[in-house]
């Protein structure tokens, strides 16, 4: 549900006298107005900008080298000269988290985009043949069965950790999902009187796909990313935490606080900058996911 | 009523069949060999060859899973590589903690949630709804363990209330097992509680709108009566149903919150197996997580029909 925008909500509610629930509409422009009613999708996708901004810029922003090593200038405390410190290795703990930016968006993006890939096509495959279907769908129950932080965390203890395992094993965890939701669409959609009309006419199956059910698929499935994408960011630093993730040698906003886990009651900082940086990049996604979803689907303004 | 839920029993057969045979599969994620790596360093082919076949390495997969399945059906399963203890007495030694921290949780997280879902939706529009979902929003941005150490930081180093670590046995004593429990409990049901909130908001926004609940206003029933009596009643089914499906976030927030407590449950078992690449413990502890999983969604889906007697199969 929206949690800033009351006008998508406050259709005749009981309690609230009449002239609340339907306050006065001023006429604005157009851009003004998308701004004022979907407050989360622009304040979500600004802050996004930037963290994208910063990932692509690091090297830009700090001439430091986030893995080089300085014995003489460890455990510093920030300074103007160490905007955040460094670790017990010397490392400068501003570049590592400005660097950190990039696995944090890389893990989120990719696992979003693959997850939803081959989730939409499974859905497609598995709502157009009922013979498939049974089958699929049964998998999918089996791996929606494991919860998906612990399935990550297996996978990763099998495949040894790499970048390209956490983005596999958390993507596999959200892959069921969104064939499920392509599937209840398909399901749907072919009860549709004017899919039934293309089918009797006999337009081509991937033409009904191409025409009919991906349009339909699309909402739905960019809001799902969006969550899945947050989802991710903190699996990844989840994994990474607790030394199944994304290898040590990489700076990532979870090893550096699983750095810091060991200083942490005395240098609370080292945990806390990057746990901020993370909250910060997934409340953007989340927030710009909730404002997606109240655009594109007024009438389902509740969510789960 | 009976043939609905004997129907839903089987149903979660094969769903159990299929958590095994992904479990079981997990192994063949494993680039290294096996066996190589059992016959140690001075081996030659000959005996990492021998020592395939000893583990059966060479079977078909089939014969593998079969072999491993009819263990687990029977209790077994297997036994630690690093120990060589049966891997089912390892979990039952590291039971307790884990299920005091879920169960405990478990209570919190609804205590907590439900009336702040409640209070959001009566009050929604208003600054106290924007706040309580607001503070949802952040429940569901910030890491399990980074809201663990804030809670360290501030109940135990800073205010010196509670301890900052460890787990005492419920058997010596109930305050001393809850004092160990409360900031872990709330720092894993963070989350939790931001996921029960938004839905028992959005679900009570839906029950509100209705007739029956502006007639009990007519007549004059409190205002209190009215939303925890007449609509949360009707409002219960999708938030149990949230709960259930919210579970898998305990299970997955307790490993990470169980080392950053360092309470010695099946977390730490975990993270602990991870570390030696003790494969049958992980494959036990994934397995019998999924399996409670499942079968908590399976009693919930039994438990609505008591919840709302309109549901009939």
């Amino acid at each position: 549900m929206s949690v800033t925008t009351p006008t998508t909500e406050a259709k005749g509610r009981v309690f609230t006298a009449p002239e609340a629930v339907y306050p006065p509409r001023k006429p604005r422009g157009p851009a003004t107005n998308f701004v004022l009613t979907h407050p989360n999708i622009v304040i979500g996708g600004v802050l996004l900008l930037i963290l994208l901004a910063i990932a692509v810029c690091a090297p830009l922003l700090t001439p430091v080298d986030p893995t080089a090593i300085a014995p003489a200038k460890r455990n510093r405390a920030p300074s103007a000269e160490y905007w955040f410190g460094t670790d017990q290795v010397g490392r400068d703990l501003y570049a590592r988290v400005l660097y950190g930016t990039r696995i944090s968006l890389l893990v989120g993006f990719s696992v979003a985009v693959i997850a939803s890939l081959i989730g939409l096509a499974i859905g497609l495959f598995s709502g157009f043949s009922r013979f498939a279907d049974s089958i699929v769908m049964r998998i999918m129950d089996g791996l929606m069965s494991i919860p998906p932080i612990l399935l990550a965390i297996a996978m990763m203890a099998f495949s040894g950790a790499s970048v390209k395992n956490v983005i596999t094993a958390i993507a596999v965890a959200e892959v069921p999902r969104v064939a499920r939701l392509v599937r209840g669409v398909v399901l749907s959609l072919r009860e549709q009187p004017y899919v039934d009309a293309a089918i009797a006419s006999g337009t081509r199956t991937p033409m009904i796909i191409w025409r009919h059910i991906l349009p339909n698929t699309m909402a739905p499935m960019t809001v799902q990313a969006t969550y899945i994408c947050a989802s991710a960011m903190i699996v990844e630093a989840i994994l990474s935490f607790i030394g199944a993730g994304t290898p040590p040698t990489i700076p990532s906003w979870g090893n550096i606080m699983a750095e810091g886990r060991a200083v942490w009651e005395v240098k609370p900082y080292i945990v806390l900058i990057p746990a901020v940086f993370l909250s910060v990049t997934v409340l953007a996604v989340n927030l710009l996911g909730d404002g997606l979803r109240d655009w594109l689907d007024p009438r389902g303004a509740k969510g789960h | 009523m009976l043939a609905y839920i004997l129907r839903r029993i089987l149903a979660t057969i094969p769903v159990m069949a299929v958590v095994a045979l992904i479990v079981f599969s997990l192994i063949y994620l494993d680039p290294s060999d096996p066996a190589a790596a059992n016959a140690g360093d001075q081996a030659t082919s000959e005996d990492i060859a021998r020592i395939r076949e000893a583990m059966g390495l060479n079977l078909p997969f089939h014969i593998r899973f079969g072999t491993w399945a009819w263990g687990i059906l029977h209790g077994d399963l297997g036994n630690s590589i690093l120990t060589k203890l049966p891997v089912a007495g390892m979990i039952a030694q590291r039971i307790e903690p884990t299920l005091s921290l879920m169960v405990l949780t478990l209570i919190l997280a609804i205590v907590i949630a439900v009336p702040m879902g409640v209070i959001a939706a009566w009050k929604r529009g208003t600054w106290i709804d924007s706040a309580l979902m607001g503070l949802a929003v952040v429940g569901f941005s910030a890491p399990v363990f980074v809201v663990g150490y804030v809670l360290i930081y501030l109940f135990a180093l800073r205010w010196d209330l509670l301890p900052v670590q460890g787990y005492t046995p419920f058997a010596r004593g109930i305050w001393p097992w809850l004092e160990n429990l409360i900031l872990p409990s709330l720092a894993l049901g963070f989350i939790y509680i931001a996921l029960i909130a938004r839905i028992t908001r959005a679900t009570m926004l839906e029950v509100l709108n209705q007739d029956y609940i502006r007639t009990a206003h007519a007549k004059g029933v409190g205002r209190r009566d009215i939303l925890f009596l007449h609509a949360l009643k009707n409002a219960a089914v999708p938030i149990v149903t949230v709960i259930g499906i919210g579970i898998a976030l305990l299970i997955g927030g307790a490993v990470v919150t169980e080392s950053v407590f360092a309470i010695p449950g099946l977390g730490r078992l975990t993270l602990d197996s991870i570390l030696r690449r003790d494969y049958p413990v992980i494959q036990g502890v994934v397995l019998l997580f999924s399996f409670v999983y499942v079968l908590v969604n399976l009693l919930i889906d039994l438990i609505y029909t008591v919840l709302d007697p309109r549901i009939r199969y």
